[in-house]
This record gives structure tokens, C-alpha cells and sequence, in this order.
């Protein structure tokens, strides 16, 4: 009797621990958001999509940045998409059981989670020391690099998920894999390749590290792709760590905006393909 | 009814041709990125290492003023945060997967795996920022004091936690990464736990096991692999986190005794000096960094995801 009471003390304790570890995960995400709340919105105004990064001391806003931002993770998707969606092709298509196919998967997943960082210095070797000057497109580059491994992936996942009696039916009406591939399973996959989308446009769109050195920042307005460009994670990077309140300001506002609009991407993601899971399962 | 046309069909052969082969480039380009990667880092970093030889990674010197540098003391920065961040994480991680296959309500197992998932997509300079002005004070004025009152005369571990509580440093860091890499062991252990048969869950309770019996005695044992390769994916993150870092850790190129004072991981480093490096010096052993970086994470992730593969196709046998 009391070596059960033990094992049931033993059960209690460690359930009670596991609810504590919820907690403080949860914790943890409401504390962040609370204080991105609480500074960012402080520092809203409506300045901020009106006027450039300011010099320290005086008002202004993150028009430059923002518009940076976009032009970047946009141009870093049109690059990197088309590759991710092509290469996640040819693994679930055509080379589903091969060697190479193997290797390819095995080595997307690793770029998957490498730090963006070194993709940063690998940019920066290719085509910063070779222009001889930081820019736009470079920074676009490593976005287009660290979009690759998503969209591959969620890619070939999403097409495995199409019936194959889909593609046989297609074969069986004469067409080639090429045309099956863009009228048939494109088509069916649709919903979750544009997850993967969204999923890849949310995690270059907050990155940092890669664009310090490709993009680096520009305090004035430029659409000039050859030349260095502001973007939203940089400019909080140096105006969150300087002395000047206007600077800490601007830095929370542009913190509560990018958050904001990666979560608003990361629930769209989540929320599509959980339709087309419905979906699958009231087709069946 | 169909008449093949040999015009038609030849020129559906070509499209074919042109679509596989754009699909198989695009595939190629993958390899060629992480080769590519490769190549450059050691190109990059080569001036450096002929230079300094083996004693690039074995001294603690980094200054710029006499062009002399070693790796020692971000290497030390990035071993230690990383392995407060695991010593924090991997129990909570532990137990947030628990709670969410065995003890969650159904109603509420999405919702908060969604939310543990949304942790995750948090950019990293978000929780930089966060941890420079919200947990590093909280961490100054509650913790740390505690730390070197009840902890900093203890034998063997009292020099780990002496000197003046900074707020920002070693410590810091490893708390910030810690509950960055949180979400992604939590979600890993949480996937490979589903994986285990509900019959072998069963048959652990209807011999009278506890929950916690169950967990540790069956399920744990059955996803040895899975929670490891969870782990490890999770210290790839922390080993190459870069913003969270730079933000708390307090940019100092030096080892202390003591996980209160300031220190440097190699990316925070890498992420401070490089656009400011001048000398061609500097800036390879920078990138002589990176690539010590690549080096590491490369055969932790590497190693990380070969476990979860074994995994998977175990998975699929034994059904």
C-alpha cells in the first residue's frame, strides 16, 4: 500500500512538473508579445510609414525600411521559390527513389536549420567581395537562399499527398509527366505549395544576421538595388542597441510590426492547410 | 479517336525534356549551395589559418590593434551558452511534449501546440531585443544576486557564479537561447512521441502503470532515437543562433570563470565586427569563424537528422 501511494506521489510530481514546463512555454510567448504590445504600440505613429529612418535626436519614421524590407523578402521569394518548388518537384516526380534524391533531402534538411549567418558570409564572399560594394540584390540573394530548403520541402511533402490515382489517370489520357505535373498535381497541391509559401516569406522576412553584410542598412531612401539598402531587421538591430530614446522607439515599433505580420503569415499558413486537410477527408 | 501525330508527340518530348531537366537543375542546385558554402568559407578563411596555424583555435587573443587572433574564447562562449540553453530546455521540452500527448484536454492539445509552434516563428532579434531589455534586468535584479549569495561560495561550482550580477552575459544568453530552441524540442519530442502505438501505451496501463510509468518505461525507451535526433536539432539552433546572442551576451573577447560575466560566441562575434573589420587579416579570421561555425553545426544537424531518418523508416516497418 505505501509503495503505491509512492508511485502515485512519483506520477503527481512529475505530471505537476510537465503543467509547470506548459506554463512557463506559454508564459514565455504572452511575456513577448505583452511587451511588444506595450513599448511597440507607444512608438506608433503615423509617421512611421511616412518618413525616413531619422538621424538621433530627431523624429521620423521607418518609411525607407519598410519599403526595403518588402523589396527584398519579395524579390528573395521570386528567387528562391520557383527553385524550391522545381528541386521539391523533381524529388517527389521524378527521382522519388533514387540515390541523388536521398542526398538532395538529406542535405535540404540540413540547410534547413544551418544558421543564416554563414549563409550571410557566403553571399557576402560570392557577390559583395566580388561587386566590391554591399547591396540590395545581395541581400536578396541570401533570403532567396534560406526560401530554398522551405518551399522544397513543403513542396515535395504536399505532392506526395496527391492520389496517385490522379497521375495515373492523367498518364492514362497520354499525357507526359511534365503536363501532368502542371495541370494535375500542381493544381491539387495548390493550397499547400502556397503554404509553404507563406511559411518561407515569414522566416527570411524576420532574418537579420544574412542581410548585416549583403544589404547592410541605408539611412536614406533608395530603390537602387545596386546599392546598400535599409531593411526592418537591421535598422532595429542598431537603433535598439544605441542610447537615443527616439532611436529605442522606432526600433519597438518596428519589432511589433515584423512580429505581427511573421505570426499573421504563420496562423494563414496553418489555417490553409488545415482546409485542405478537410478537404482531403471529406473527397474520401 | 486519338491519332498521334508524330509532330505533336515530338514536341511533347522536348517540353518533357526541358521540364525534367529544369526540375533535376533546380534539385542539383541544392547540393551546389551547401557545396558552394563550403568552398568559399575555407577560401575565405584561408589567409588566416595558414597564418595562425592550429593556434587559431587554441588561443584566447583577439585584438585587432596588433592583427593577432584566436577562436578560443567564442568557441568557449558558444560551448557554454549552448549548453545552459540544452540544460534549460531539454527538461521543459521534455515535459511540454508530456503534457501535450498525455495529459492535454483534446480541446486545447491544438490551440497550444499551435501556440508553442508560433514561439518557434519568432525572429530572432525579436528575442534579442526582449532579452536585452525585459529579461536581462529581471535576470540583474532577482536572479543572478541569488545566484552569487546561495551558489558563489559553493565548492567546485561557486566560481561559475561570482563577481557583480551584469545582468547581460554568459548566463543571460543561455536562458534567451533556451527559450528559443524550447518550441522546436517541444514540437520534435511531441511528433515523436505520436509515432508510439497506442496499444503499446495500453497495455503499459492496463498492467496498472502510472502515467509518468507509461512515459518513462515505454514510451521514452521507444523513442530513444527521435528524442535525441529532437535535441540535437534543437542545439544546431543554438550553437548558430546569432541576434538572440548578440543582443545579452555583452561582446567581451575573453574567458571568465565566472557564467555572470560578459563574454562572445563565435556568431555574435562574426555578426559585431565584420562590417567594421578592417585588414584582410580581421576579416578572414572572421570568416575562419564562420567556418569553424559551419564545421560544428554541419555535423550536429547532420548527425541530428540521420537519427530522426532512422527514425521515420523504422516507423514505417513496423506497421
Amino acid at each position: 500500500m505505501n509503495r503505491r501511494l509512492l508511485r502515485k506521489i512519483k506520477n503527481g510530481v512529475f505530471l505537476l512538473l510537465s503543467l509547470i514546463a506548459t506554463m512557463v512555454g506559454l508564459a514565455c510567448l504572452a511575456a513577448i508579445l505583452w511587451t511588444l504590445l506595450s513599448h511597440g504600440i507607444a512608438g506608433m505613429s503615423g509617421h512611421l510609414f511616412t518618413q525616413m529612418t531619422p538621424p538621433p535626436g530627431s523624429a521620423g519614421g521607418l518609411l525607407n525600411a519598410l519599403y526595403g524590407s518588402a523589396v527584398m523578402t519579395l524579390l528573395g521569394i521570386l528567387i528562391g521559390s520557383p527553385i524550391g518548388v522545381l528541386a521539391g518537384t523533381y524529388l517527389a516526380e521524378y527521382g522519388r527513389n533514387s540515390r541523388l534524391s536521398t542526398v538532395i533531402r538529406f542535405i535540404n534538411d540540413v540547410l534547413l536549420s544551418a544558421p543564416s549567418i554563414i549563409i550571410g558570409l557566403f553571399v557576402y564572399e560570392i557577390v559583395v567581395v566580388r561587386m566590391g560594394h554591399f547591396s540590395a540584390f545581395a541581400g536578396a540573394l541570401a533570403l532567396a537562399i534560406l526560401a530554398i530548403p522551405v518551399t522544397l520541402r513543403t513542396t515535395e511533402d504536399m505532392l506526395n499527398l496527391v492520389p496517385v490515382g490522379m497521375k495515373d489517370s492523367s498518364a492514362a489520357l497520354g499525357a507526359y509527366p511534365w503536363r501532368t505535373t502542371l495541370s494535375v498535381l500542381y493544381p491539387a497541391a495548390r493550397s499547400g505549395i502556397v503554404t509553404g509559401l507563406l511559411l518561407a516569406i515569414a522566416r527570411i522576412s524576420g532574418e537579420t544576421a544574412p542581410l548585416l553584410f549583403t544589404a547592410l542598412n541605408n539611412q536614406f531612401w533608395s530603390t537602387n538595388l545596386n546599392a546598400p539598402m535599409a531593411n526592418l531587421p537591421v535598422v532595429i538591430f542598431q537603433f535598439a542597441l544605441s542610447p537615443y530614446k527616439d532611436w529605442q522607439d522606432l526600433a519597438w515599433a518596428g519589432a511589433l510590426i515584423i512580429t505581427v505580420t511573421i505570426l499573421v503569415l504563420s496562423i494563414s499558413a496553418r489555417v490553409l492547410l488545415a482546409l485542405l486537410q478537410t478537404q482531403q477527408g471529406s473527397g474520401r | 479517336m486519338a491519332i498521334i501525330d508524330p509532330r505533336h508527340a515530338a514536341k511533347q518530348l522536348i517540353y518533357e525534356r526541358i521540364f525534367r531537366s529544369a526540375t533535376l537543375t533546380a534539385a542539383i542546385l541544392v547540393l551546389l549551395i551547401l557545396g558552394g558554402v563550403a568552398v568559399s568559407l575555407a577560401r575565405g578563411a584561408w589567409p588566416a589559418l595558414d597564418h595562425f596555424g592550429f593556434s587559431f583555435v587554441s588561443r584566447e587573443i583577439w585584438n585587432p590593434v596588433t592583427d593577432q587572433y584566436g577562436a578560443l574564447a567564442p568557441i568557449y562562449g558558444t560551448v557554454v551558452t549552448s549548453a545552459i540553453a540544452m540544460l534549460l530546455a531539454v527538461p521543459a521540452g521534455f515535459g511540454i511534449a508530456l503534457f501535450l500527448t498525455e495529459l492535454c484536454p483534446p480541446l486545447l492539445k491544438r490551440p497550444i501546440g499551435v501556440a508553442v509552434e508560433l514561439l518557434a516563428a519568432v525572429p530572432s532579434i525579436i528575442f534579442g531585443i526582449w532579452g536585452l531589455f525585459v529579461l536581462a534586468p529581471v535576470l540583474q535584479r532577482h536572479v543572478q544576486p541569488w545566484l552569487i549569495e546561495n551558489l558563489g561560495h559553493a565548492p567546485l561550482i561557486g566560481s561559475l557564479f561570482r563577481g557583480p550580477p551584469y545582468g547581460i552575459g554568459i548566463l543571460t544568453a543561455g536562458v534567451v537561447l533556451a527559450i528559443m530552441v524550447l518550441p522546436f524540442i517541444a514540437a520534435t519530442m511531441r511528433d515523436v512521441f505520436d509515432t508510439v502505438p497506442a496499444m503499446l501505451k495500453e497495455s503499459g496501463y492496463g498492467l496498472g502503470a502510472t502515467t509518468w510509468e507509461v512515459m518513462w518505461n515505454v514510451v521514452v525507451p521507444h523513442s530513444r532515437v527521435g528524442i535525441v535526433g529532437g535535441i540535437m536539432l534543437g542545439l544546431g539552433r543554438a550553437l548558430g543562433e546569432t541576434m538572440a546572442v548578440t543582443f545579452v551576451i555583452g561582446n567581451a573577447h575573453r574567458i571568465s570563470s565566472s557564467l555572470l560575466a560578459p563574454g562572445t560566441t563565435i556568431s555574435s562575434a562574426i555578426a559585431n565586427e565584420f562590417t567594421e573589420a578592417v585588414g584582410d587579416l580581421y576579416t578572414s579570421s572572421l570568416i575562419a569563424l564562420g567556418l569553424l561555425l559551419f564545421l560544428i553545426t554541419f555535423t550536429v544537424i547532420a548527425a541530428a537528422q540521420a537519427m530522426l531518418r532512422r527514425l521515420e523508416r523504422r516507423g514505417v516497418a513496423g506497421i
